[in-house]
């Protein structure tokens, strides 16, 4: 083992120790540092769901728009079978709930592994019309799914099993910050062994040309079929993840929004990089509370200074995001990983740029 | 349900139908010369609804109107100079990446401006004017949708097809680099298909939003989605086709929410879509492409 393999594995322990470390003094004292705690479960639990997407749109190739249907599809599964039992009437009070469920009643990890292999299967029934579709046709058609699967659960033929339009609530909380942080990380260790993985190669090579692709002997549709459930499988745990962060959901949570913003994380960080993605959530999460300020009425000696008020926040958060989309198309990472000799690399350089200016 | 029911649903999507068919013909056009879904063009619709709000507000309608055709013009060549010329030469993700990106900045901007609480449409007095056909009664603006917007199909087809400018779009839209050599000004004609979606837009905003009498920041989002359905429907580049989608759509939905199927309304559509997309990918009116590798 060379000296920078060592030193490059040292590093990783040391970071991983100091996350640990920090999200072991959060929860300490979990009730003063609440705020940050929930900034940084809803950054973990959108980093999967920004991997996820990443996966097809960055190293498959297809742009999919339909995250938020299988999140809705995840979340309604795990909130379902999570809620205590002795609760439901109180859920369900308008409607009812279906005998059939009133005592189905799973523990959180196989309930989100259920919420994930039902949107996985539903993904892998779309999948098979409508990935012969291409880019933004393929867009707009799980975009289309995603408003269906809503529509779906929103509807009063579901009533006794989604609660319909009034949407579940009483979901039980993470006991503590690690469980979504820990499933987080698995999940998207995962998705890495994938895409490093033949499949992996088998991926990209398509994104790049799926005619050459296929002369090489990639089956094109087995492929993008797996890309597309695999995705779907972590987007749908993501969105358990979510029901059970939020506690109470509705259909309305998983509007194209929420899908739009998924997308910006994964443009912010890099169309193509894992780990892009990860900083552009952990970015994207924590910087919209860090303009919150932008949304309280700002005086200066005394001045008050009008733009300041409620939804500034949001037009400066959208402006920022424009700018990245026009003049810094490759994002944070472009299609680069982070990696320990980038980052001193980056140090290096800047270095030398000073040096050179000095001179 | 009665004959005259029927008719009063079927008048009220016939109408709904125009104001679709006049949103579609912009996404049809921006798509068949740039290859782009105008995510964006469902919230230009939206702030035209804004636009003749407070246009009303101290301007009589005639005033009004055309400042609110004008206003919304600008919005839609300032969008395209602003957010897509820059991207011409990026891959088609980019550039749809920044359609959504400011659909997501004009919903923000409009929810900041005019708050998220939806705004009262204001009304044109002779468009509400109610008219009674035995026991069918119908507002002016029900009746005059369909018709308007067939006027303005007509005029836009003969300017596509008997113009210079016409030409020109039909020029970029097969080919836009032998257009380009041709000695056509690409962008000038782009932004001209911009002026022309975007006074469409207007216009049906006027007329979608004096049935709706309400406004809000999200108001334009799924119409917009419908719209473009609309478009794949007839066929994305065919403008007749739009039209006919767009009154499939608004009829089919009118329907649904009259027989007691209000949620599936939305849902209706996408599914719409989905089959269109597997059945028949060109859409009604559309022209097959071959790839050429």
């Amino acid at each position: 083992m060379s000296k920078k393999k060592i030193r490059d594995i040292l590093l990783s322990v040391l970071l991983l120790a100091a996350a640990g470390g920090i999200l072991a003094w959060l929860q300490a004292d979990s009730s003063n540092h609440s705020y940050a705690i929930s900034i940084i479960e809803r950054s973990a639990i959108y980093a999967v769901v920004a991997v996820a997407m990443n996966m097809l749109t960055g190293f498959t190739g297809l742009f999919s728009l339909g995250q938020a249907g299988f999140m809705a599809l995840g979340a309604y599964v795990t909130g379902i079978l999570t809620i205590p039992v002795e609760l439901r009437a109180n859920v369900y009070y308008l409607n009812g709930i279906a005998p059939w469920l009133e005592n189905v009643h799973l523990p959180m990890l196989p309930a989100l592994i259920l919420g994930g292999l039902v949107a996985a299967l539903f993904a892998a029934l779309i999948g098979i019309p409508i990935l012969r579709l291409k880019s933004d046709y393929l867009a707009i058609a799980t975009l289309g799914f995603a408003e269906i699967i809503r529509a779906f659960l929103a509807s009063p033929a579901m009533n006794t099993i989604t609660n319909g339009s009034f949407g579940l609530n009483n979901i039980p909380a993470f006991s503590n910050i690690f469980v979504p942080c820990v499933i987080a990380a698995v999940c998207i260790l995962l998705m890495v062994l994938l895409i490093n993985s033949s499949y992996g190669r088998a991926f990209k090579a398509i994104r790049e040309d799926d005619v050459a692709a296929e002369s090489m002997g990639i089956n094109l549709f087995r492929h993008k079929e797996l890309a597309f459930v695999i995705s779907s499988f972590f987007t749908g745990i993501a969105g358990g993840l979510l029901a059970i962060y939020m506690r109470s959901i509705d259909t309305k949570t998983f509007q194209v929004t929420l899908t739009y913003n998924i997308l910006l994380i994964v443009v912010l960080g890099g169309i193509g990089s894992v780990t892009g993605s990860i900083i552009g959530s952990f970015l994207i999460n924590g910087g919209q509370e860090w303009l919150r300020f932008f949304d309280e009425p700002l005086s200066i000696g005394g001045v008050q200074i009008p733009l300041f008020r409620t939804g500034f926040r949001m037009v400066i958060y959208s402006v920022l995001l424009m700018i990245v989309v026009l003049f810094w198309r490759r994002g944070i990472m472009g299609t680069s990983e982070f990696t320990w000799d980038n980052l001193f690399g980056l140090f290096r350089r800047k270095k030398k740029k000073q040096a050179g200016g000095e001179a | 349900m009665s004959a005259t029911t029927l008719i009063q649903h079927m008048l009220t999507g016939i109408s709904l139908g125009g104001a679709y068919a006049l949103i579609a013909i912009g996404y049809t056009m921006v798509y068949g010369i740039l290859r782009l879904i105008n995510f964006a063009h469902g919230d230009i619709f939206m702030m035209a609804g804004y636009f003749m709000i407070f246009a009303m507000a101290s301007f009589p309608w005639f005033i009004s109107i055309p400042i609110t055709l004008i206003a919304t013009i600008a919005l839609g060549v300032l969008i395209e100079k602003a957010a897509y010329k820059p991207l011409r030469s990026a891959p088609r993700m980019s550039i749809m990446i920044s359609a959504i990106g400011v659909s997501y900045l004009l919903q923000n901007l409009a929810t900041y401006l005019f708050t998220a609480l939806p705004k009262s449409y204001p009304e044109v007095p002779f468009l509400k004017k109610i008219f009674q056909f035995g026991e069918i009664s119908a507002s002016l603006v029900t009746l005059v949708t369909p018709v308007l917007t067939v006027v303005l199909v007509i005029v836009l087809i003969q300017l596509i097809n008997h113009t210079k400018i016409g030409m020109a779009m039909r020029a970029v839209s097969k080919d836009t680099e032998t257009a380009r050599l041709m000695g056509i000004k690409v962008d000038t004609t782009i932004s001209m298909t911009f002026v022309i979606g975007s006074l469409l837009a207007a216009v049906g905003s006027i007329l979608y939003f004096t049935d709706r009498m309400t406004v809000y920041p999200f108001s334009g989002s799924l119409p917009g989605l419908k719209c473009f359905v609309a478009a794949v429907f007839g066929g994305i580049g065919s403008i007749p086709g739009a039209v006919v989608g767009g009154f499939v759509i608004g009829i089919c939905e009118t329907l649904l929410v009259a027989f007691g199927y209000s949620t599936y309304s939305d849902a209706f559509t996408f599914l719409l879509l989905i089959v269109v997309l597997l059945v028949r990918p060109t859409g009604l009116f559309g022209e097959a492409v071959t790839d050429k590798v």
